[in-house]
């Protein structure tokens, strides 16, 4: 017989879930932060006309691009294994560890998607405006810092927002490999209760305010990146995020 | 060091991985022709002169873009087998149910990526120039008229950008279903890697069939794009 839903389940259940919802938002923003360190660099390199820079790191982002994500975790957390050398070293400890290895391969792989937002967007950056900057006398390095960048920035923040809530719902792979992310912790308490409605339903929902925060979180820094326009009227007609 | 050769030998269960990749592949083409009818769908909701209709749609896109896919497809088949197994003991008896995983990564993917779709549809619907439809209404061509010589043809040229990209991002993503038995690229890789003794080579192989399969895409999806826009002055 049905039975409906069983809230004391739910309830009973929320201070193990808020354990894995804090592993989640753990592995989302340091995932996060570590993908910006390396796509910066790895981003504004990409643009270089030598193609003995752009081209390794076009293999980089190709491989990290056109295979899964659970593959690319799976290669690391049992792949590299196979090493003997590099079960001997010191790295072992870190490498042998699902959380250490979610961290590698989610950054490994949001960097990748990073790095080719801030390749096309510093493409995009009118030439005009690093013409003007150069013609004012600054160096490659002070345009690309000061005029370059900061347009960049405003040109990839929508693609971003993207990548981001893409990171916080690919973290739920980690319950793949042994971490008790939210996904990790219910599909526990599951095994254990065997109601898969009550716990799934109320991560789904988590995983939904968590997304729809996270949206709202970035709407506003983008705004905020548009601070300087939004005295002219006509300026802000023209631009989407300020409408 | 070990010589290559002696690295990429998988010694004889290299078969298994393309059985696996061909799953992949029909899974993948599979749940893309649901997410296709469910994203026209979904579009004609999100674009309706009556509300609930578009409330529904707007609700379709939001629950299921929010949630990861990872847990919509445990919730589909965890959640399915409770269900009809409480369904069917309705009906007397102590019934096990076996939820086809095949059948049921199609529908979990399916389902995922016509949300995607349905905003890719709406877009290029919106995409078409108002003066269109006005100029089919004043040839007295019927609502059925304007959409389906009109407004179809013209919307699956907008979306196929759109579509090829979604194709790519829903082929990576057949993975998942890994977790409800299929036995596609992924589940197979994870079953050899213990026998061979070589989970690096497995995966790698595996990555490599992954990206022999979206290289391809990439291409046809160029030509696609190319095609769609035959006729079409890019100025």
């Amino acid at each position: 017989m049905w039975n409906g839903i069983d809230f004391e389940l739910v309830y009973t259940s929320l201070p193990e879930l808020a354990g894995g919802l804090v592993t989640t938002i753990q592995l989302t923003i340091l995932t996060i932060l570590g993908g910006i360190v390396l796509a910066l660099p790895l981003g504004i390199a990409r643009t270089s006309p030598l193609k003995s820079v752009s081209l390794p790191i076009w293999a980089y982002t190709y491989f990290f691009r056109g295979t899964p994500m659970l593959i690319q975790l799976f290669l690391i957390y049992y792949g590299l294994a196979q090493f003997k050398t590099l079960r001997a070293s010191f790295l072992w400890p870190i490498l042998r560890d699902g959380y250490w290895c979610c961290l590698i391969a989610f950054t490994l792989n949001t960097a990748a998607y990073t790095i080719e937002i801030i390749a096309g967007a510093i493409r995009n950056v009118p030439h005009t405006d690093i013409e003007a900057a150069r013609a004012m006398g600054m160096s490659a390095m002070t345009t690309m810092r000061r005029i370059t960048l900061p347009i960049a920035l405003r040109i990839l923040f929508p693609a971003y927002t993207n990548e981001v809530i893409f990171v916080l719902q690919s973290t739920s792979l980690a319950s793949m490999v042994t971490v008790l992310d939210m996904t990790g912790v219910a599909r526990i308490i599951i095994a254990r209760t065997f109601s898969p409605y009550e716990i799934f339903i109320t991560i789904a929902v988590v995983y939904l305010m968590l997304t729809y925060a996270t949206l709202w979180l970035f709407r506003r820094f983008e705004f905020h990146l548009y601070r300087h326009l939004r005295s002219h009227a006509s300026a802000v007609a023209a631009v989407p995020a300020l409408r | 060091m070990m010589a290559l050769p002696q690295f990429f030998d998988l010694q004889g269960y290299g078969h298994l991985l393309m059985e696996g990749a061909a799953i992949t592949v029909g899974v993948g083409i599979a749940a893309m022709a649901v997410s296709l009818v469910l994203g026209m769908l979904g579009a004609l909701a999100r674009l309706s002169e009556r509300r609930w209709l578009r409330r529904t749609g707007a609700v379709y896109t939001t629950v299921v873009r929010g949630v990861p896919e990872l847990v919509l497809m445990l919730i589909v088949y965890y959640g399915g087998t409770v269900l009809l197994q409480k369904l069917l003991s309705l009906s007397g008896g102590d019934i096990r149910v076996d939820i086809d995983a095949f059948l049921a990564g199609t529908i979990v993917l399916g389902f995922v990526y016509g949300a995607y779709a349905t905003e890719i549809f709406r877009g290029a619907f919106l995409a078409i120039p108002q003066g269109q439809i006005d100029a089919g209404q004043a040839y007295a061509m019927s609502p059925g008229q304007i959409f389906f010589r009109i407004k179809l043809p013209q919307a699956w040229r907008l979306a196929i950008p759109g579509l090829g990209n979604l194709w790519l991002t829903l082929l990576k993503a057949t993975s998942i279903t890994s977790v409800i038995g299929l036995t596609e690229l992924a589940r197979q890789s994870d079953l050899i890697k213990s026998p061979t003794h070589k989970p690096f080579t497995t995966f790698f192989l595996a990555s490599l069939l992954y990206l022999a399969m979206t290289a391809l895409s990439d291409l046809l999806r160029l030509r696609a794009e190319r095609w769609a826009s035959a006729g079409f002055r890019r100025s």
